[in-house]
């Protein structure tokens, strides 16, 4: 189940391809003896820097698991996770702001965490906050925002912690489409401007290959690796456009017969 | 295309706020929660004294012994304009005060301690639940032989009824912190202390403020029945005056001082509901 990926590479081969995240045989198993459960099983994967990576699948194919353990919330069962010195922020389906925190206090947390001076906090969350477009916001409450908005404040949370590596678990999936379409072209902005290598959980087809330079399928229980697709379309693109479809259609298939190997 | 996003983004944002209804003006907000607050209460002060009044005029027992509400008004009335009835009063609230205070601050180094410490709960966490169902009243024979006759034996039961409250409030509070908000911790890299000072401790907040809320209805009523039992000489509070009017058979007195000491107990708790309601306005919990 090793993959090259090689010529998989959306960005252009010129670029140097310096590698910001390496799994090797990565696997994790939750308790022990007779009830033990293998969650992840020999997953390999290499995103380079700068890459956008969809992870799709279907339930318990160890998505969220996979993000849990780059992002060293959860020991590894075997194998190896190699983030070579990059820095790692995660961002879940729930924007999780604090409540007792204002908009700008729950951006100024994270940049206190990191050891960013008082002085410089306020002005830097301010900056962040203009990046994900909620300037004028800051003294809000995260319960006087939408749904959107609060989760545009997480993404300001995770660039506070000044991450090159952002992993994403379904950071979209409680959204309406038109909020999520809106978030895409964000995200992809603040991608290209960043730098950043994105590993981007989804169960959502379309959305895998709309934002992804590759999207990778893997198998439920145990999660495997089962197949990879290069996205080769230019940016930017739409979500309901007749080549994000049809790929979308391909990788549905896949999908499909997945999930239908489950039910016998 | 960037600025077509940037309009999209500003447009969706004020078409979501738009939805929430406008605020209405705080003057206005001020009134109506007052009245809706008020009718209620006023409802039923004036069914239990017209209960109070018809329980009188049947005769029931002789008038020496249950008067009416109107000379109880009238002793109450006469009370409120002696500086005795006043130093009574701050007597009372200065114990009150300092032995809720210790209270809280032993129940929370003892929460804190207990909530942190595995070996710790195992030891003495069903204690501290098995301390708050105990009847205050139990501690004052052992408190007098503590500390005789004095403030300390009343302080005693006060902090012993109400620091169980307070620290079983910020335990639960502790053990119910959402996982989410521990998960986004540990990502931000909050361990130890910085894990209890920017998340623990503020998340479980209203918890905290519920068992501190317990805790002074307990701390209360064990500095009444405190006053009642230890009547420390010089010390003329609120009990000990109760005590004297029964003493001098003076049952519009007696009576009198029984609506102070309610009246002071609801004032209290109207602070409390107002700090909870406060809290839960800032982290969007409160429905209106």
């Amino acid at each position: 189940m090793t993959l090259t990926h090689r010529e998989t590479v959306g960005t252009d081969a010129a670029a140097p391809t310096e590698v910001a995240v390496r799994l090797d045989g990565v696997s994790k198993v939750y308790g022990r003896g007779r009830s033990a459960l293998v969650a992840l099983d020999g997953v390999s994967l290499t995103a380079h820097r700068g890459q956008f990576v969809s992870i799709l699948g279907a339930s318990g194919c160890g998505k969220s698991t996979l993000l849990s353990l780059i992002a060293g919330l959860d020991p590894i069962t075997a194998g190896r996770v190699d983030t070579s010195g990059h820095r790692v922020a995660l961002m879940f389906q729930e924007p999780a702001l604090f409540p007792w925190l204002t908009v700008t206090g729950n951006v100024e947390i994270a940049l206190r965490m990191r050891g960013v001076p008082r002085r410089r906090r306020r002005p830097e969350a301010a900056q962040l906050l203009e990046a994900v477009r909620l300037g004028g916001f800051e003294q809000r409450r995260p319960h006087e925002l939408s749904g959107g908005m609060r989760q545009r404040v997480a993404l300001a949370r995770a660039l506070a912690q000044d991450a090159d590596v952002l992993l994403m678990d379904e950071p979209f999936g409680a959204l309406d489409a038109m909020t999520r379409d809106l978030l895409h072209d964000e995200l992809e902005r603040i991608w290209r401007e960043r730098l950043l290598t994105v590993l981007f959980v989804t169960h959502n087809v379309r959305e895998a290959v709309r934002l992804g330079d590759r999207v990778i399928l893997m198998s439920s229980r145990p999660g495997r690796i089962q197949q990879e697709f290069p996205v080769r379309h230019p940016r930017p693109r739409r979500i309901d456009s007749s080549e994000v479809a049809e790929l979308a259609a391909t990788i549905t298939d896949t999908l499909r017969a997945e999930v239908a190997r489950h039910g016998h | 295309m960037a600025t077509d996003t940037s309009a999209r983004v500003r447009g969706l944002d004020a078409l979501e706020l738009a939805a929430q209804a406008p605020p209405e003006s705080t003057a206005r907000r001020l009134a109506t929660k007052v009245w809706r607050s008020l009718w209620p209460k006023a409802l039923a002060a004036v069914i239990v004294l017209a209960l109070w009044h018809l329980v009188v005029l049947s005769g029931w027992k002789s008038e020496y012994v249950l008067p009416g509400p109107g000379p109880v008004f009238e002793a109450l009335g006469h009370e409120v304009s002696t500086a005795a009835f006043w130093n009574s009063i701050l007597i009372t609230m200065r114990r009150a005060v300092v032995g809720f205070s210790f209270a809280i601050v032993i129940g929370t180094a003892v929460g804190a301690a207990v909530a942190a410490n595995r070996a710790l709960r195992a030891a003495i966490g069903s204690l501290i639940t098995g301390l708050q169902t105990m009847p205050s009243v139990v501690w004052f024979p052992f408190a007098i032989l503590l500390f005789k006759i004095s403030e300390g034996a009343i302080m005693f039961v006060v902090i012993l009824g109400a620091a169980p409250s307070i620290a079983n409030g910020l335990i639960n509070g502790i053990d119910y912190v959402p996982p989410t908000w521990k998960r986004v911790g540990a990502v931000l890299g909050m361990r130890g202390r910085s894990l209890y000072r920017h998340l623990i401790l503020p998340a479980s907040l209203p918890s905290f403020v519920a068992g501190t809320k317990q805790g002074w209805s307990f701390a209360w009523r064990s500095l009444m029945a405190g006053e009642l039992l230890v009547i420390v000489v010089g010390q003329l509070s609120l009990g000990a005056r109760l005590q004297g009017a029964r003493d001098l058979n003076d049952a519009p007195g007696l009576l009198a001082f029984i609506v102070v000491i309610l009246l002071i107990g609801i004032l209290v708790d109207i602070a409390f509901s107002a700090a909870d309601n406060a809290l839960r306005r800032r982290w969007g919990l409160s429905q209106a």
